[in-house]
């Protein structure tokens, strides 16, 4: 499972102006792993996503995606991976076939590729009985499966999802969850969500990271982060003590 | 560009160019009809279907006062409709330039406009032809074909501006409000203030009137006019559109040479004489247009992620 390193970051940093959004970020991620990227709102996580996109540019540091440099190269980034905006928007007057092969038209996948795909992925994400309604008359977690569906059109190595569970209620919560996880194990396909939602993050990552307000405070698999802060002879710890431990030394 | 076609805004809109077009051509027709009786030839008849004006407006005062509408319909949630509903976050994540959405965009729109308006002269072309039994001759058709070119350019400035105002404002409805603005502060009272602004600085009145003064007054109400696109629009049409005219300015402002040539030759001008004439103003409104796309693609460009 564990393979080279799909994503390296060295020394990142993004400012606004005075205030410094990312400061100094260096991690590593590996090839098939699912890795979370927590922290609170405006820690810098959506910030971090941007630049390892291509999206915005870092005010220093440098970034290796798939073995190429965001920065320099967003197009062909944007190419081979997929991103999962928070909140991600639809044409909500076409519906979900539409949506998805606009989508795939603008990374040119051919017409007749593309539809085979939408119809595997709207199957898996459980969306296909409802292909021919519009958008707009979705609930909000039929367009997060939606926007996974979306993403997964050009088959992408690596995906990256931004707070993927925001809004959801339990059930949506759960089946977004068993969707992410399952694309890892059986497509073998590399995960970097960020989020805020402590015990959906734990149930589904090999690793994480924590970041406040900026900094990069811990990594790693959650039991030694564990370790580390609690003590060992702990057995039932939650990822939300070692979380608030790290928030109040901050 | 699909978008465009099916959108209900859009058909309300080409529904009442339609319209009025074909009533304001039929009403000329019948018109233009009565005079021809006993006229031994006629010239350039077709080109009046477009320029008289009837009982109310011609159809090329109605383009040019109603045109800014198309565009600004057709653009004011350009951008800030993406924006809203998040779909432009995801655009700019597929491998797609930036500017490949911006262009899109400005291109789509023009080519709408291209259409509806190309298929609203062969319209009223085709009901004229019905109707008075005139078949124009290649100078007419060169002429109404430097028209459409000319409306294009400027029903497209408008559409540049009102994508501009899509760029800038976060809300649909304050791009809309003040591409309006725009459009009512161009149409009406940049004449008015012209009007006010010559009064104050070369007032006319009194029983001597001093000939020097009421020519600046001209030139300065003129000037000021020339402001604004729409002045610039119908006269540059207007001078196309019929050969009669031989120059953009008022009796008044003309020198005495013009004067005499006007009086001595009744005759038409050729067509690329009364394309040397308006050459300023299609100049003029080709810059406006550049200059108010190339601003909006530049905000666009430079606009930071977050707040798109």
């Amino acid at each position: 499972m564990v393979g080279q390193n799909i994503i390296e970051v060295e020394g990142l940093t993004k400012k606004y102006g005075d205030q410094i959004a990312v400061n100094n970020l260096t991690l590593q991620i590996r090839e098939g792993e699912v890795f979370g990227f927590l922290g609170p709102n405006g820690a810098g996580k959506t910030t971090t996503l941007l630049m390892l996109l291509g999206l915005t540019e870092p005010t220093s540091g440098k970034a290796t995606v798939i073995g190429i440099d965001p920065t320099r190269n967003s197009f062909f980034v944007k190419e081979k991976i997929g991103f999962l905006p928070e909140n991600v928007g639809f044409y909500d007057d076409m519906n979900a076939r539409q949506n998805l092969q606009y989508v795939a038209r603008l990374n040119r996948i051919p017409d007749e590729v593309s539809r085979q795909r939408i119809d595997y992925w709207l199957n898996l994400v459980g969306l296909l009985e409802e292909v021919e309604k519009k958008v707009g008359t979705y609930s909000k977690g039929m367009r997060q499966r939606l926007g996974i569906a979306e993403v997964m059109i050009k088959e992408p190595k690596l995906i990256f999802l931004d707070e993927p569970t925001i809004g959801l209620d339990p059930d949506g919560t759960n089946r977004m969850l068993d969707l992410i996880h399952s694309l890892s194990r059986e497509k073998n396909i590399t995960i970097f969500l960020s989020s805020h939602l402590l015990d959906q993050v734990q149930r589904i990552c090999d690793r994480v990271g924590i970041m406040i307000k900026g900094d990069l405070v811990a990594m790693g698999p959650i039991v030694e982060l564990a370790k580390k802060k609690l003590g060992i002879d702990k057995e039932h710890y939650t990822l939300e003590e070692i979380y608030m431990k790290y928030f109040k030394e901050a | 560009m699909e978008d465009h076609f099916s959108s209900m805004r859009f058909l309300l809109i080409s529904a009442l160019i339609v319209m009025v077009g074909v009533i304001i051509t039929s009403m000329v027709g019948m018109a233009i009809k009565e005079e021809l009786k006993g006229m031994a030839k006629p010239t350039l008849i077709f080109l009046l279907l477009f320029t008289a004006t009837g009982k109310l407006f011609s159809f090329v005062q109605f383009i040019g006062f109603f045109g800014p509408l198309i565009g600004i319909i057709l653009g004011f949630d350009a951008i800030n409709r993406e924006r809203v509903s998040r779909t432009l976050t995801k655009l700019v994540s597929q491998p797609i330039y930036r500017d490949s959405i911006i262009n899109a965009k400005f291109l789509s729109g023009v080519t709408i406009i291209a259409v509806v308006f190309v298929a609203i002269v062969l319209l009223i072309s085709g009901l004229g032809l019905r109707l008075i039994g005139v078949v124009p001759g290649s100078e007419e058709v060169s002429r109404l074909i430097i028209y459409i070119i000319i409306s294009l350019l400027y029903i497209s400035f408008w559409l540049g501006i009102s994508i501009l105002f899509s760029v800038i404002f976060r809300s649909t409805a304050t791009s809309a409000l003040a591409a309006l603005a725009l459009w009512i502060f161009f149409s009406f009272f940049v004449s008015l203030g012209a009007g006010v602004i010559a009064d104050a600085a070369a007032p006319i009145g009194g029983a001597q009137v001093d000939p020097e003064v009421v020519v600046k007054h001209g030139e300065i109400q003129r000037t000021i006019s020339l402001f604004s696109p729409m002045n610039l629009y119908s006269e540059a049409t207007s001078t196309i559109l019929d050969p009669m005219r031989k120059t953009t300015s008022s009796i008044i402002l003309m020198g005495p040479l013009e004067r005499i040539s006007l009086s001595r030759f009744q005759n038409p001008l050729p067509l690329m004489q009364s394309l040397f004439i308006v050459i300023p103003h299609l100049i003029s409104i080709v810059a406006i247009t550049l200059l108010c796309f190339g601003v909006c693609y530049l905000i666009f460009m430079r606009q930071e992620i977050r707040t798109i």
